[in-house]
């Protein structure tokens, strides 16, 4: 007989129930499975009602960020025989509105990902006649740490200052402005400090540092928050002295 | 609407979510052991306010007379003020400790192109601290 480990999945069906409740399914314990391969496993053959985002499988595409035995993890990543003994509790993300099951609205997060300008900013942008714009390794090294973000909201949804304060900007946003910030290409931050500076941006964060134990990427936006208070303070003390020089 | 629907859930229309919401709990940071930590931290602000209140006080007895000094002095000998100060240093000592151990969190200094270690941050601190301490004890020391 193969080995069975039992999942705990919050279920939440809108058009019957008021709040979520958990189910309990048996999937077979494989020693090459994730708890993804588990969920697809009772979607296929147990429950086809049964309601998860994924997509690329591989830790790439950020789709399938859950919350496995209370931690944020992608599913994708997280196997079974590391969450042992089972039950193994398959929630939403936490602090994000819940559609379905263990499908949440994301819409709060792009929202505030386009209000950082994540993109390279130019006062005038070069003709392409003048070719590309050149950088040397250690120019990539400055920002490349916080490229790497998948936007898998994990980092949100272990962030206790987003659930107390839903106008948070959040950590992942915030180190993506730092990545572009950061980026020698890029001539918009001045203006990210604008609206980072508000009062729902970087100075909310109280540094729990749990966002950047989460995140499957090594984005630390945790560090990212605290560089940019550092400049952001060192800024106003500039403006302090000299109200025009300052930019 | 009837009456009897009260309790029951409000209707489910196609392509117009009924969300579920949970509210954070008032206990949220006993929920992880890393919470309980980032809120005491927070809390070790109390001691430095009350280490800060003492020296006010301090300054405030020193103004008005060697006697006044001298009460002062003997009020701290009491067994609570003195139990209270060895828990607000415990305390302090936490959010130093804790402190400077973040700092490279913070402190990103780039040499020659590449980031200097952690280690190496982290360290620098705890020397200018003890520089500093090294500095402040030599006055007191040389004054008398």
């Amino acid at each position: 007989m193969a080995e069975v480990v039992a999942l705990e999945i919050a279920r939440y069906r809108p058009e019957q129930d008021s709040e979520p409740s958990f189910q309990t399914f048996e999937v077979p314990l494989r020693k090459d499975w994730v708890v993804l391969d588990a969920l697809n496993y009772v979607k296929d053959r147990l429950d086809g009602t049964l309601s998860f985002r994924w997509s690329c499988r591989m830790g790439v595409c950020g789709s399938c960020g859950m919350r496995v035995n209370g931690t944020p993890r992608l599913t994708c990543a997280a196997f079974l025989t590391d969450n042992l003994p089972g039950p193994i509790r398959v929630e939403p993300l936490e602090y994000f509105p819940v559609i379905r099951d263990l499908v949440v609205d994301i819409t709060d997060f792009m929202t505030k990902l386009r209000k950082v300008k994540p993109w390279v900013v130019r006062r005038q942008e070069k003709p392409t006649a003048e070719g590309e714009y050149l950088q040397t390794p250690d120019q990539l090294d400055a920002y490349k740490q916080f490229s790497m973000c998948i936007n898998c909201m994990l980092c949100y949804s272990a962030c206790p200052i987003y659930g107390l304060e839903p106008s948070f900007i959040g950590p992942a946003a915030i180190a993506l402005a730092q990545r572009y910030n950061l980026d020698s290409r890029d001539e918009g931050s001045a203006e990210r400090l604008d609206i980072l500076s508000q009062h729902d941006g970087m100075w909310q964060c109280t540094f729990v540092g749990e966002c950047t134990k989460v995140c499957p990427k090594d984005v630390d936006p945790a560090g990212a928050i605290q560089q940019y208070k550092l400049e952001g303070a060192a800024h106003w003390f500039k403006t302090l002295l000299s109200p025009r020089g300052a930019r | 609407m009837s009456a009897a629907g009260a309790d029951a859930p409000t209707p489910y229309r196609l392509y117009h979510p009924k969300w579920y919401r949970r509210r954070v709990s008032v206990w949220w940071w006993l929920s992880k052991p890393a919470y309980a930590t980032f809120v005491l931290r927070e809390l070790t602000s109390v001691a430095v306010a009350f280490f800060a209140l003492v020296t006010l006080l301090q300054l405030r007895a020193l103004a008005r007379g060697p006697e006044a000094y001298s009460r002062f002095l003997h009020r701290l000998e009491s067994p609570l003020v003195v139990a209270l100060h060895a828990l607000a240093l415990a305390f302090v000592l936490f959010h130093a400790i804790t402190w400077f151990n973040l700092a490279p969190k913070a402190m990103v200094v780039r040499l020659g192109g590449k980031r200097v270690p952690d280690a190496v941050i982290v360290g620098a601190n705890y020397l200018a601290w003890l520089v500093a301490t090294a500095v402040v004890g030599g006055i007191l020391l040389g004054i008398r």
